[in-house]
């Protein structure tokens, strides 16, 4: 058995070498790109399954780093800090990032930046990967602002598109907002406890010598990096519309493994947040209301792709509320199984857009008997979400339910619930406008193997994964992440009433969804203001156009205007005095010799003069002194 | 009367401003050098007088006046050089026409 340390560090490299030789060898060779990507991140994948093999048979912690920058008393380190989470986090994002790389030598057979795609996401999974398991905040850092660098890429990747560019522009500056927190956060951390290593902040701030105060401050600025990264509200704003990427990058990056970097971070320092209750509270309330917040905007939703964005949202909130409220496994194993079944669902869309020719499920209907793959893996993927008993995301769900009930939250417990229901409404409407009823898509018909193969996959993990949470499998996923955790039990309660929630909500889809195209539309209208408020997602765009055009654009017109008449003004200023006071002295210089004599002899003539006036100094003294012109040496 | 040094130093002082005065105001380039010389004739007769009126006269002044005619030789020369290559090319000998270093 090699060295772990070299093993975990092999698995960032490959896919950064299938980067670095996709660039330098494959550029416009479609055929090359793929296959130096694929084999790179199956490695990763092999290599990943290995660590975590390792840490279930002896889960322990193994860091190994080096100095990287010393600068006296402050040290920054690079290493690597590989421990059960991590190890689960290598396997999925590897695992994720295998499929749909498969899944897009379908979906992107003939675009003209195919090896360009699969280079970017070659990058992301090295970036991702490095983030997974970094021991510092710096490292970290890069890592973060590198898979934002990806994000901005690949949703931007049809850049001849003015909504793509615009969407990567908006979803790079609206994460800005929250990496500027998380900057601060880190800086105030390192400030305080001198060192940037996860373990040595956590050790400092856990010594109990930092006033409450101080610490909540930092862990909420930490936060703030999460709530950018995982489009947790107010800065959710980003992800939708970053579904202007293709799909396979939907998939990948904005649902199964970036956007829960904020979820993971938050998971890896868990340490430092549970130090403040109050930061935990803040993470609780906004993770539940995100998460009830986004499924209602979900409801009224026409664009396949939005609808699970903001699920993603939705479901980010769930793990955000799990880790808030002290169910740190719980809130992991809803983001590995979440991993499985949003794939799963973004690539059923993707295959679905691919047929249908449109992500507006108002003009699909009937994929049904045209796509029976797709229809099925999708089916499952929605009873996970949804959370029926006994696929993954019941599991998981449940255990959530199940830990904000323990830490004795009852509002949040309430919203929880709610937010169950409202999953399961927007997910059966997705599944029935586009996938029952009368047929419209003409030319529809099931995609490739290439594509269909990595859904059925998916569909597997989706319906067991959960399997791992179960109480028939020992203490499974808990034991690995958790020693301490204790074996899970079947909450009969919890089972029958979230069940029962979904199930009704399944079910007045079905009433509302499963009809004629023109039923459809009478409810929307009888929804009224409410339906419209939903559809324009509660106007938090407008509202931030308006806050934006009304606060930060006059404020930046006054700076506009200070800028140009006094910064510039002063500039000015210098340069004309200087210019006048030249073509004054330029008089002086005629360019005749004896002007520069008379100039030259007038200044040692009063050179001279001064100092005999002052009488003065050495030559003065010497000059007027006895033996020369004074009294001893003029008698002779 | 006797001669002290202040009168040999009032003379080297008039001969200093008597070349400094032509060497500024001549507008033709050897009657400035010829201007020059003159200064440096008044620094000889300040060097040699000093030599003379120190306390044990010695030849150190003459030998500064020596060093100086040297000088004053060898920059004659140039000058004269200059003042020919300059003439050769531009077929002028007045300072005030020599302007090319301007603008």
């Amino acid at each position: 058995m090699a060295d772990p340390v070299v093993l975990a560090l092999a698995v960032p490299l490959c896919p950064l070498a299938a980067f670095a030789l996709t660039w330098l060898l494959a550029r416009g060779r479609p055929a090359a790109g793929a296959a130096l990507s694929l084999p790179a991140i199956a490695l990763s994948f092999v290599l990943s399954a290995v660590m975590l093999w390792g840490q279930v048979q002896a889960p322990g912690a193994i860091q190994a780093d080096i100095p990287w920058m010393p600068a006296g008393r402050l040290s920054i380190s690079m290493g690597i800090l590989l421990n059960p989470l991590s190890a689960l986090m290598m396997v999925i994002v590897t695992g994720v990032s295998l499929l749909v790389q498969i899944y897009s030598l379908g979906y992107m057979r003939g675009d003209p930046g195919f090896a360009r795609f699969f280079s970017y996401l070659s990058l992301f999974s090295f970036s991702m990967l490095t983030l997974v398991l970094a021991d510092n905040f710096i490292l970290l850092y890069m890592a973060w602002e590198l898979v934002g660098l990806c994000s901005y890429l690949l949703i931007g990747f049809w850049y001849e598109k003015p909504e793509a560019a615009r969407a990567a522009k908006k979803a790079f500056v609206v994460t800005r907002v929250g990496d500027l927190g998380f900057l601060v956060g880190i800086l105030m951390l390192s400030l305080l406890a001198g060192t940037f290593d996860f373990a040595g902040v956590a050790r400092f701030i856990g010594a109990g010598s930092v006033p409450q105060g101080q610490v909540t401050l930092v862990v909420l600025l930490l936060f703030c990096g999460a709530v950018g990264k995982s489009g947790q509200f107010p800065l959710h704003v980003w992800l939708p519309d970053a579904m202007e990427g293709p799909t396979p990058v939907s998939a990948l990056i904005h649902s199964a493994t970036m956007v829960a970097a904020g979820v993971f971070m938050v998971a890896r320092l868990y340490g430092i947040f549970q130090e403040s209750a109050d930061a935990l509270r803040v993470v609780a309330g906004l993770g539940a209301f995100t998460a009830v917040f986004a499924a209602a905007i979900a409801l009224a939703q026409d664009d396949i792709k939005r609808i699970l964005a903001y699920s993603t949202i939705s479901q980010l909130g769930y793990m955000m509320l799990a880790l808030g409220v002290g169910g740190y496994g719980a809130g992991l194993f809803h983001l590995t199984t979440h991993a499985a079944f949003k794939t799963l669902l973004f690539l059923g869309a993707g295959s679905v857009i691919h047929a249908a020719g449109t992500n507006d499920i108002r003009q699909m209907g009937g994929l049904a008997r045209r796509m029976p793959v797709t229809t099925v893996t999708f089916a499952v993927a929605v009873l996970a979400i949804a959370g029926i008993f006994p696929l993954s995301g019941f599991w998981s769900k449940d255990e959530i339910l199940e830990a904000v009930r323990a830490g004795g939250h009852p509002v949040l417990y309430m919203v929880a619930l709610g937010t169950v229901f409202l999953t399961a409404v927007y997910m059966s409407r997705l599944f029935f406008m586009a996938f029952t009823g009368a047929s419209r898509g003409e030319g529809a018909h099931e995609s490739p193997a290439i594509m269909t193969v990595p859904l059925l996959i998916l569909a597997v993990l989706a319906a067991g994964l959960g399997m791992l949470g179960s109480p028939w499998v020992g203490r499974g996923i808990h034991g690995l992440l958790d020693p301490a955790a204790p074996r899970p039990v079947l909450n009969m309660g919890i089972l029958v009433l979230s069940n029962g929630l979904a199930a009704a909500g399944i079910l007045l889809a079905l009433v509302l969804f499963g009809g004629r195209a023109g039923a459809r539309a009478a409810h929307a209208r009888k929804a009224g203001p409410l339906y419209s408020l939903l559809a324009n997602k509660f106007y938090i765009d407008e509202l931030y156009l308006l806050l934006i055009r009304a606060l930060f654009f006059s404020l930046t017109t006054a700076v506009a205007w200070f800028d140009r008449h006094i910064v510039d003004g002063t500039v000015n200023l210098v340069g004309g005095a200087s210019k006048m006071g030249g073509a004054l002295l330029r008089r002086t210089l005629s360019g005749k010799i004896q002007g520069y004599a008379l100039i030259i002899t007038c200044g040692a003539l009063a050179a001279l003069a001064i100092l005999l006036a002052a009488g003065l100094g050495l030559f003065g003294a010497w000059l007027t002194g006895p033996g020369i012109l004074g009294p001893g040496g003029a008698g002779r | 009367m006797t001669l002290t040094l202040t009168h040999y130093l009032v003379l080297a002082a008039l001969l200093f401003c008597l070349g400094v005065y032509g060497a500024i105001t001549r507008k033709n380039a050897i009657g400035i050098l010829m201007a020059l010389e003159l200064v440096f004739n008044a620094v000889n007769l300040t060097l040699v007088a000093a030599g003379r009126f120190r306390p044990q006269p010695d030849a150190v002044g003459q030998l500064f006046a020596l060093f100086v005619i040297a000088a004053a030789a060898a920059e004659s020369i140039l000058g004269l050089a200059i003042i020919l290559a300059i003439y050769r090319r531009r077929v002028v000998v007045n300072a005030d026409e020599m302007d090319l270093m301007k603008n």
